[in-house]
């Protein structure tokens, strides 16, 4: 089994035996969107019109919630140093962790979102065209996301850093899918919304894995 | 043969210069023992040589191979303060993944490096439920596996009882006679032969 493999498997064993770690996100991203109908109101109008900023906004501060763990724990006992003394590929190893921290909190989010649209009525070619923005851009904000949480490894305290580092990098995301989302509800062309999702999904993977292998190295010196 | 080889490192942490101009080199079967009093720059120094940390100037280099380059992260054999373990994970997955990073294992020899620290029946534990000495303990277990030339190792002994001492250098004792190098930062006297001390 080469370094990919073990280290997606080690990750993945970890966060599953250690469930608060994924489940928190998730539930915040649940129980946010379900108070949104209370609070503003439950008319379906509004509730339709606004759906696709409540969904995206709650999906990128549940990714933001997780993001710290991504390093942190591997940081602090240590193994986070072996991985970057590794002659292996530290952008190949941290490639891995982040694909983890996708298929716990980014694919949940996804085969959630179908039921929590439904509860802001949101109609079925809407709840298709939000799967398909959280399916393209998730992986992104996994991607961006760890470039933040590699610059930060070293530092206590520092979610309020995190955010200030990355939601300025989760802006275009957050437009280009709320504004897909949106005009699918007038039948409207949303090819350029998702062409422009899909670019930032390539450029986050090609470039992600080494500028976070760059960013811890120099958080670790 | 392997031969490494420090020339004119200098490491400031801070405002303080910790060494400065440091040279040394060790050939197949040597073992160097870092003295110092605290915060003289002994891990900083084994840091530097396992490649997690930059020095201000100076070089490093295995076999010619300069640090950072892939052959010479792959001589390298690094263990430091932390306990390197998941507490997530059992004893064995922790190894496992441990020397995967620097060499590649067998199952096989997974056990026998557990049972060979006094840990046989300690596979499947978890991490968190492990003494320190026991956590050290499946940490240097390591070193019945890796293929690593050079080992740096800070503070090895810290946590583990006489008995845990013994295992280990005789480890490091055998390593050594293979043609291997080893690198130790320890304050507790040690038994092992050909040693060579350096005080910062």
């Amino acid at each position: 089994m080469n370094i990919f493999t073990k280290t997606l498997t080690r990750d993945l064993k970890m966060s599953l035996r250690n469930p608060s770690s994924f489940l928190n996100p998730l539930l915040f991203f649940v129980i946010a969107i379900s108070l949104f109908p209370l609070a503003i109101s439950p008319e379906s109008h509004t509730l339709s019109n606004i759906a696709p900023g409540i969904v995206w906004v709650t999906c990128m501060l549940s990714v933001l919630l997780s993001l710290n763990a991504l390093f942190h724990y591997d940081y602090d006992n240590g193994v986070l140093e072996q991985m970057v003394i590794s002659h292996h590929s530290l952008p190949l190893i941290l490639l891995a962790k982040t694909i983890a921290h996708w298929l716990l909190t980014g694919l949940p989010i996804i085969l959630l979102s179908p039921l929590l649209g439904m509860t802001l009525f949101l109609d079925t070619k809407s709840i298709y065209v939000l799967m398909l923005t959280l399916l393209l851009a998730t992986p992104s904000l996994s991607l961006i996301g760890a470039i933040g949480a590699s610059l930060i490894v070293g530092i206590k305290n520092s979610g309020m850093l995190l955010s200030l580092l990355i939601l300025p990098l989760y802006i275009p995301i957050l437009i280009f899918s709320t504004s897909a989302v949106s005009q699918s509800q007038f039948n409207l062309p949303i090819n350029g919304q998702l062409y422009f999702l899909a670019s930032i999904l390539l450029i986050s993977l090609m470039t992600s894995p080494f500028v976070s292998a760059l960013a811890l190295k120099t958080s670790l010196d | 043969m392997s031969k490494l080889i420090v020339s004119d490192l200098t490491c400031q942490r801070g405002y303080n210069e910790l060494f400065s101009n440091l040279s040394f080199e060790l050939n197949s079967g040597e073992i160097l023992k870092i003295s110092g009093a605290n915060g003289s720059g002994k891990t900083s120094l084994l840091k530097i040589l396992a490649g997690l940390n930059s020095a201000e100037s100076g070089r490093l280099s295995i076999n010619n191979n300069k640090a950072g380059s892939y052959d010479y992260q792959s001589d390298i054999f690094y263990l430091g303060h932390l306990p390197a373990l998941s507490p997530e994970l059992h004893c064995k997955e922790n190894l496992d993944y441990l020397t995967q990073l620097s060499t590649s294992s067998s199952n096989q020899e997974l056990d026998d490096a557990l049972t060979n620290v006094g840990l046989k029946n300690f596979e499947n534990e978890y991490a968190a439920n492990l003494s320190a000495g026991q956590k050290r303990r499946v940490v240097l277990s390591a070193l019945f596996i890796t293929q690593s030339k050079v080992w740096l190792l800070d503070e090895p002994f810290t946590a583990l009882d006489a008995d845990g001492i013994n295992v280990i250098e005789t480890q490091i004792t055998k390593h050594c006679d293979d043609g291997g190098i080893c690198v130790l930062t320890t304050h507790q006297k040690c038994n092992l032969p050909s040693l060579r001390t350096l005080v910062l």
